[in-house]
C-alpha cells in the first residue's frame, strides 16, 4: 500500500483535493534486496494468474494460464534448459535418430514414479503417444488438441489428414522407440511442449481422459483432467477451489530429481491488470506475469524483481497482396518498410529491451541470418520508391485490432497510430477499420479482407520452422504469398529445410531463406521483437525467466 | 393482489424469453464468436470451419436457439469463452452474485441514510442557502461518471484515510459459507474477516451509492415539499399540532410513498454502476463478470447476466410495487 | 398490466405537464433564475468552443508530433512545452488540440443521441397515442421489454451488438436506451389531450385525424419533450464516456471525443492523472450545464409550480 504513494499524490494533485505533502518517499520504498541467500526451504508462492485455467490435462491445454500451472506437475520426454530454447533431457536421459531421421531411440530415466504411485516407464510413454494418436470425436477438434493437429498432424482414423506419428515401441522398460512418418526438424523438440508431457496410464484410464464432449458452444472435459492430473513433476495437484478463485499445488516429495523448496504453490486468479499490481504492492500475491510495460520502472523503484524473458516473438505489419495490385509490386512494399521508422516505434512505444526486427525470427533462433541488415527509416526513399512504381496515390486498407494486448503488441492502438501517421507523411492515403480481436479481426485477416494489418507470433520452440515455415510454409497463408510466383518456390524451399536431417545443412538453408524473404520477397514488414516480463517480490530466488514463458517453480525459493 | 402478481410474473417470462431469443440470435451473428475464442490467432480457415461443423454453429439459429433452451432447462447456459475460460455461466453467477448484492446492499443504505434527511431538511429550509446548496450539489453527482469517481475516490481515500484501495478478492484464508464475505465472517466467528469485508466495501459502495443518492435526495425533497402543501398538513398546523408530530405522523409518512419507488428503481442504477464500479475496484462479482464479459466478448456469460440482471430488475420492482399497497392502502383496493 | 409502474409514473408525471399556456409564463419565470442562466452560459460557451473548434486548436489532434517524447518503457509522455501548454498524450498528441477538438465530437454524440432517440420515440409514441387500440398495446409492449433493462446496462448490451463499433454505434447504443422513455412520454401526453377541449373542439369541426395530431396534439407535447430532451444530452454524453471505459468505445481516436479520452486512459489513471482529470472536468461541467437548464426547466413548466 505504501509503495504507490507517488502516483497516488499526483492524482490528488491534479484533481486538487489536496495540497500535496511532502510524504518522505525514501521512507516507504524500503528496498528488500538484501534479504536471504540460498533458497529457504518451505513456504507457499502466491501467484497471481490473469485467467483461470481451463483445465489441468495438458494434452488438451491451448492457452497459458492453463499451460502455467500444468507445467508444475508435469515433464515431458524432454524439456527447454532454463531461460533458453535449446531442448535438453528430461524424463529421457537420451535420445538420439536413426540414421534417416525417422527413427528415434528415448532412453528413460528409471525410478521415476507419477503422483499416483505407479511407475513410469517405456510402455508409460508408448501408452500415453497412442493416447494421443487415438482421439476421437470432440478430442480431434481444432480447439481441444489443438497443439498434436498442428505438430503431429492428423489421428488414427484421419486417414485424409496424414500424422507425423507412426508408431511408439517399449523395447524394455526404459527403452522407448518412436518411428514417425517423415523428417521434421521440430522432433524432438516439439515433445518439449508441455502440452506433450507424460501422464500416469493408470490415471488415464482410471478418470476417463479421453472422454471430451462438444457440448453448446463449448466444450466438457472429464474428471481426468478437471480434478486429477497425474504427473511425475515437483508439484502435484491439490484443489481448485472455484468460490476463492485459487488452484493449490502441493510438493511431490517422490520426486525423482532435486526436490522443490516451496510447500505449496498457490495460483490466485485476478482477472484485472491494475488489481494484480495492487495485490502485489499490498503483499496478497508474491508475482505475477505480463506487467503492463509502463509499469516496470515503478515496480522496479518499489523493491521488485522485474524479470525481463528473452525477447522471443515477432511483432510485423501484415501485406496482403490480393485486393491491391500494387502491393503485388515488390518496390510498393519495400516502400512501406523504408516509410515506417521502426526505431523510433521501438524507443517510443515497446517496452524496455525491445528491438527493431530485420527478419521474422529472433537471433536466438538457428537459421537467423546475422548478416541482413537493418533497414533504417528512409522517407526520401520510400517516396521514391513509390513514385518508381506508379503507385504515389496509394490508398491502403489498413486494418488493427482492439479489445487485445499482445506480448509482441503491448497497445495496438498507439503501435497503429505511430505506423500510420509515418505512412502518412509517405503520401500513403490510409483507410482504418478496426475490429475486436476476437469479433471479426482475426476472421477478417484469415479472409484477406485488409491490405495491412498487425499481428506477430510467439515461438513455441528455437527451431525455425516455427517462425518462417508457420508464416509461409503455405502459398495460400495470410499473406497470400501464393499470388506471386515466388510463393510456391518459398514454400517448397521451408519443406525442403524442414525434413533436411543434417543440423548443418538445415541453418545454413534457414539463413538462405530469410535473406531471400527480406531481399527478393518481403511478404510482410518485421517490426519488432519485445521482451515479456513477469514481475517477483525480490525474496523469491531461483524462477529463471524463459523466452518460451517456460518458467518452472520447481527450483523456487522464498525467504 | 394475488392476480396481479402472478400476471406480471407471467410477463417477466415473456420478457426473458423475448430477451433470450434476442441476444442468442446477436450472439450468434457476430463474426469470430465462440470459434475465435476458442481458436484465437493460431486458427487456420480449415480449422474454422471444422470446429463451426463441431459445434453445431451452421445450423440454422432458430434450431441452434431452442437447443439451447432445452439445455438452458437444465442448467446448462453455455461455458465462458472470457471471464473464467471453461467454467459453465451459471455457476460464474452463482459464485459473483453474492458480492454484487453486498455491494448494492451497502450502498443502497448509504445513499437512503443520507438522501433521505437531507430531503427533508432541504424541503424544510426551501430557498434557503442549504437547499440550493444540496441541490446543486446533487446535479453534480449525477454529472460525474461514475466510474472516474471511483477512481477519484480510490486513489485520493486510500491515501487520506489508509483504506483499502481495491475491493476485497477473497481471503485465501477466510471461511466460506454463504459467499457473502461480511456474513460468513458473523457466522463462523471470523470477525476480523467481518471487519476487514466491510473495510474493503466503504469506498466502492460510496462510489455506487452517488447516483442513487442524488435521486434519493431529490424525489424526498419533492414529496415533502409535496406534501407540506396538503391540505391535510395545513389542517393539522391550523389544529394546533406540534411540529414534531406533524412530521411524523403525516409528513414524513405520505412523503414515503415516491421515496420507496425511487428506491425499487435504483436497483437498475445499481446492476449498472457495478459494472463500472466492480471493474475500478476489482470485486469479483457480476458486475466485474459483465465488464470483463464485454470487454472479451464472451457471449455465454453476457447472456446469462443479462437476462439475471432484467430478472432481478423485475423482481426488485414488483416487490416494490407490492410493497407501495402495503404503505398506502388505498392502492390496495385497485 | 404494466412492468416496472415506478419508472413509468415517473415518466407520465412529466407527460402530464404538456401544454403550451404555460410556455411563456415559463419563459418569463426561467430568464429570472441565475441557476438556468449558469447552465445556459456553460451550454452556450460549450457550443461556441466545439463549433470554432478546428480554428481554436493549435494543432492537428491526430498528428503525433511529439512522438520523440514518449517513451513507454519510462512511462514517460510530452511534458507541458512551449507551444504545447498541456503537453501531449500517449501517441504524443498535442493534448490541448484533442481536448478542444474533443468538444465537437461530444456535442455531436450528445445531439445525435438526443435525436435519434427522439425520433424513434417520437415515431412509437405518436403511434402508439394517436391510433391506440392494438398499434398501441403492441408498441407499449415492445417499450415494456425495454423498460424492463436497467437502462446504462442496456446501452452496454446494444454497443456490445455491434460487430464494429465505431462513434455512430455509441450515439446508436445511448439514443435507442432513450426511445422507450421518449415513445411513453410522448404517448402519455397525447392520451391526455385525447378529450381535451381543444382536440374534441377540432374533432367535432371536421379537422382530419392526421392534422389534429400534427397541428394540435404534437406542439402540446413539446415542453416535456424539451425537458426530456435537455437531461438526455447530458446522460449521453455521461454514457458514452461509460462505454469508453469499458471498451464499448469508438476505438479509432484520430477525431477525439472526450468520454473516449477518459475511457481510454484508464490504465494510467495513476501515473498520468491529467489526461483522465481535463476530459472527466470537461463532461461534468458540460453534462451540469445541461442538467442545470433541464431541472429548472422542469421546475418552470411543471403546473403545480404556477402558484
Amino acid at each position: 500500500m505504501v509503495h504507490s504513494v507517488t502516483a497516488r499524490r499526483r492524482w490528488v494533485a491534479a484533481i486538487g483535493f489536496l495540497s500535496v505533502s511532502a510524504l518522505a518517499l525514501s521512507g516507504c520504498a524500503q528496498s528488500q534486496r538484501d534479504s536471504g541467500g540460498g533458497g529457504k526451504e518451505g513456504g507457499t508462492l502466491t501467484f497471481g494468474a490473469a485467467g483461470a485455467p481451463k483445465l489441468f490435462d495438458p494434452f488438451y491445454a491451448t492457452d497459458g494460464e492453463t499451460f502455467r500451472v500444468a507445467r508444475q506437475m508435469y515433464e515431458g520426454l524432454v524439456g527447454f534448459k532454463p531461460g533458453t530454447a535449446e531442448v535438453e533431457p528430461a524424463l529421457a536421459t537420451e535420445y538420439k535418430p536413426s540414421e534417416d531421421g525417422k527413427t528415434w531411440t528415448f532412453t528413460l530415466k528409471e525410478g521415476v514414479k507419477f503422483h499416483d504411485g505407479t511407475d513410469f516407464n517405456a510402455e508409460a510413454v508408448c501408452f500415453n503417444f497412442e493416447r494421443w494418436y487415438n482421439q476421437k470425436g470432440a478430442g480431434q477438434s481444432d480447439a481441444v488438441s489443438q497443439y498434436w493437429l498442428d505438430n503431429f498432424g492428423g489421428f488414427k482414423d484421419t486417414p485424409d489428414k496424414p500424422s507425423l506419428y507412426k508408431s511408439c515401441t517399449a523395447k524394455d522398460p526404459k527403452t522407448a522407440v518412436i518411428e514417425l512418418t517423415k523428417v521434421t526438424s521440430q522432433f524432438p523438440s516439439v515433445l518439449g511442449f508441455t502440452s506433450f508431457s507424460i501422464s500416469s496410464p493408470d490415471a488415464l484410464k482410471k478418470y476417463d481422459a479421453d472422454n471430451v464432449q462438444a457440448a453448446g458452444d463449448a466444450f466438457t472435459y472429464p474428471a481426468y483432467a478437471n480434478e486429477h492430473p497425474t504427473g511425475t513433476g515437483p508439484f502435484k495437484f491439490s484443489k481448485y477451489d472455484k468460490a476463492n478463485n485459487t488452484v493449490e499445488l502441493v510438493r511431490n516429495d517422490a520426486y525423482h530429481g532435486t526436490k522443490a523448496k516451496l510447500d505449496k504453490i498457490v495460483f490466485k486468479i485476478i482477472p484485472d491488470e491494475t488489481a494484480r499490481k495492487q495485490a502485489l504492492k499490498a503483499g496478497d500475491i508474491d508475482g505475477y506475469d505480463l506487467p503492463n510495460a509502463a509499469d516496470w520502472a515503478g515496480l522496479k523503484s518499489d523493491g521488485f524483481n522485474v524479470a525481463i524473458r528473452p525477447a522471443f516473438n515477432v511483432f510485423y505489419l501484415g501485406i496482403n497482396q490480393k485486393n491491391n495490385p500494387k502491393l503485388a509490386d515488390l518496390k510498393v512494399r519495400q516502400a512501406l518498410m523504408y516509410a515506417i521508422n521502426r526505431e523510433q516505434l521501438v524507443k517510443s512505444q515497446l517496452p524496455e529491451g525491445a528491438k527493431v526486427a530485420t527478419q521474422f525470427m529472433p537471433d536466438t533462433v538457428n537459421g537467423y541470418n546475422k548478416s541482413i541488415p537493418e533497414v533504417k527509416y528512409d522517407l526520401e526513399k520510400a517516396k521514391s520508391l513509390l513514385a518508381e512504381a506508379g503507385a504515389s496515390d496509394l490508398t491502403l486498407k489498413f486494418y488493427w485490432p482492439s479489445e487485445v494486448t499482445r506480448p509482441y503488441m503491448p497497445s495496438p492502438k498507439d503501435l497503429f497510430g505511430a505506423m500510420s501517421g509515418d505512412l502518412q507523411k509517405a503520401g500513403i492515403k490510409i483507410d482504418v477499420v478496426t475490429k475486436p480481436w476476437n469479433g471479426g479481426y482475426l476472421t477478417d485477416v484469415d479472409q484477406g479482407i485488409p491490405d495491412l494489418f498487425l499481428l506477430g507470433w510467439t515461438g513455441d520452440n528455437g527451431t525455425a520452422h516455427n517462425w518462417v515455415g508457420t508464416f509461409f510454409g503455405r502459398p495460400d497463408n495470410r499473406f497470400n504469398t501464393g499470388t506471386s510466383p515466388w510463393g510456391a518456390t518459398l514454400a517448397a524451399d521451408l519443406a525442403k529445410a524442414d525434413s533436411e536431417p543434417d543440423e548443418a545443412k538445415r541453418t545454413a538453408l534457414y539463413e538462405e531463406i530469410n535473406k531471400k524473404i527480406m531481399e527478393e520477397y518481403l511478404p510482410a514488414i518485421p517490426i519488432s521483437h519485445s521482451p515479456p516480463a513477469l514481475v517477483l517480490k525480490s525474496d523469491i530466488k531461483g524462477v529463471v525467466p524463459s523466452p518460451l514463458t517456460d518458467e518452472k517453480f520447481g527450483p523456487a525459493s522464498k525467504g | 393482489m394475488l392476480r396481479y402478481t402472478i400476471r406480471r410474473l407471467i410477463q417477466l417470462v415473456g420478457v426473458v424469453l423475448v430477451l433470450s431469443l434476442l441476444l442468442f440470435a446477436w450472439m450468434r451473428l457476430l463474426p469470430g464468436g465462440p470459434v475465435s475464442a476458442l481458436l484465437g490467432e493460431r486458427a487456420t480457415p480449415e480449422s474454422r470451419a471444422a470446429l463451426t461443423k463441431q459445434l453445431g454453429l451452421d445450423q440454422p439459429i432458430i434450431v441452434q436457439y431452442f437447443k439451447f433452451l432445452g439445455r438452458a432447462a437444465t442448467g446448462d447456459f453455455g461455458v465462458s469463452t472470457g471471464v473464467q475460460p471453461g467454467d459453465s455461466a451459471l455457476e460464474i453467477f452463482l459464485q459473483r452474485f453474492p458480492a454484487t448484492i453486498e455491494l448494492s446492499f451497502f450502498a443502497i443504505v448509504i445513499a437512503i441514510a443520507i438522501g433521505v434527511p437531507l430531503g427533508y431538511l432541504a424541503a424544510k429550509r426551501r430557498g434557503g442557502w442549504f437547499d440550493n446548496f444540496s441541490v446543486i450539489g446533487s446535479l453534480i453527482g449525477v454529472a460525474v461518471p461514475v466510474f472516474f469517481l471511483a477512481y477519484v475516490l480510490k486513489d485520493a481515500a486510500s491515501v487520506g484515510l489508509g483504506l483499502p484501495s481495491q475491493g476485497r478478492q477473497g481471503d485465501i484464508n477466510a471461511t466460506r459459507v454463504t459467499g457473502f464475505f461480511t456474513l460468513d465472517g458473523i457466522l463462523t466467528g471470523e470477525w476480523d474477516a467481518t471487519l476487514d469485508a466491510l473495510e474493503h466495501l466503504i469506498l466502492p459502495s460510496i462510489a455506487l451509492a452517488t447516483i442513487p443518492f442524488a435521486v434519493i435526495f431529490r424525489i424526498t425533497r419533492a414529496a415533502v415539499l409535496d406534501v407540506l402543501d396538503e391540505d391535510f398538513v395545513r389542517t393539522a398546523e391550523a389544529k394546533g399540532l406540534t411540529a414534531q408530530l406533524i412530521r411524523r405522523r403525516h409528513v414524513l409518512r405520505n412523503a414515503m410513498l415516491p421515496v420507496v419507488t425511487t428506491i425499487g428503481l435504483q436497483t437498475g442504477a445499481l446492476l449498472s454502476g457495478a459494472v463500472l464500479t466492480e471493474k475500478v475496484f476489482s470485486i469479483p462479482g457480476v458486475g466485474q463478470a459483465l465488464a470483463i464479459g464485454f470487454e472479451r466478448r464472451d457471449y455465454p456469460v453476457l447472456l446469462l447476466l443479462i437476462i439475471m440482471a432484467t430478472i432481478v430488475y423485475v423482481v426488485v420492482n414488483l416487490l416494490v410495487d407490492l410493497s407501495y399497497a402495503l404503505i398506502d392502502p388505498r392502492i390496495r383496493t385497485r | 398490466m404494466t412492468l416496472g409502474v415506478s419508472k413509468k409514473e415517473k415518466i407520465d408525471d412529466l407527460a402530464e405537464s404538456a401544454g403550451v399556456s404555460l410556455a411563456a409564463s415559463a419563459w418569463k419565470r426561467l430568464r429570472r433564475s441565475p441557476v438556468f442562466l449558469i447552465g445556459a452560459v456553460i451550454i452556450g460557451i460549450f457550443i461556441v468552443v466545439s463549433l470554432l473548434s478546428p480554428w481554436l486548436a493549435p494543432h492537428n489532434p491526430s498528428d503525433p508530433m511529439l512522438i520523440d517524447q514518449v517513451v513507454k518503457a519510462r512511462n514517460e509522455i510530452p511534458p507541458p512545452q512551449p507551444g504545447h501548454p498541456l503537453g501531449g498524450d500517449l501517441q504524443g498528441r498535442d493534448f490541448l488540440s484533442r481536448l478542444l477538438v474533443g468538444s465537437q465530437q461530444t456535442l455531436i454524440v450528445g445531439v445525435g443521441a438526443t435525436l435519434i432517440g427522439l425520433t424513434g420515440g417520437l415515431i412509437l409514441g405518436t403511434l402508439a397515442g394517436a391510433l391506440g387500440g392494438w398499434v398501441d398495446s403492441t408498441v407499449m409492449r415492445l417499450v415494456d421489454v425495454m423498460l424492463s433493462l436497467p437502462s446504462l446496462l442496456l446501452a452496454f448490451s446494444i454497443a456490445a451488438m455491434f460487430a464494429k463499433p465505431s462513434q455512430f454505434t455509441v450515439i446508436l447504443a445511448v439514443a435507442i436506451v432513450q426511445i422507450p422513455v421518449f415513445a411513453r412520454l410522448l404517448r402519455g401526453s397525447m392520451l391526455a389531450q385525447r378529450h381535451s377541449d381543444h382536440v374534441l373542439a377540432a374533432t367535432a369541426l371536421g379537422v382530419k385525424k392526421g392534422a389534429i395530431v400534427f397541428r394540435h396534439m404534437l406542439p402540446n407535447s413539446l415542453s416535456p419533450v424539451i425537458v426530456q430532451s435537455t437531461l438526455v444530452l447530458a446522460t449521453a454524453i455521461i454514457e458514452a464516456a461509460a462505454l469508453s471505459f469499458l471498451g464499448l468505445g469508438n476505438p479509432d481516436d484520430r477525431i477525439p471525443e472526450w468520454g473516449q479520452m477518459l475511457g481510454d486512459v484508464q490504465n494510467v489513471f495513476d501515473t498520468h492523472p491529467h489526461l483522465a482529470a481535463y476530459p472527466a472536468i470537461c463532461i461534468i461541467i458540460v453534462a451540469l450545464g445541461f442538467t442545470l437548464m433541464g431541472e429548472t426547466l422542469r421546475e418552470a413548466l411543471d403546473p403545480k409550480n404556477r402558484r
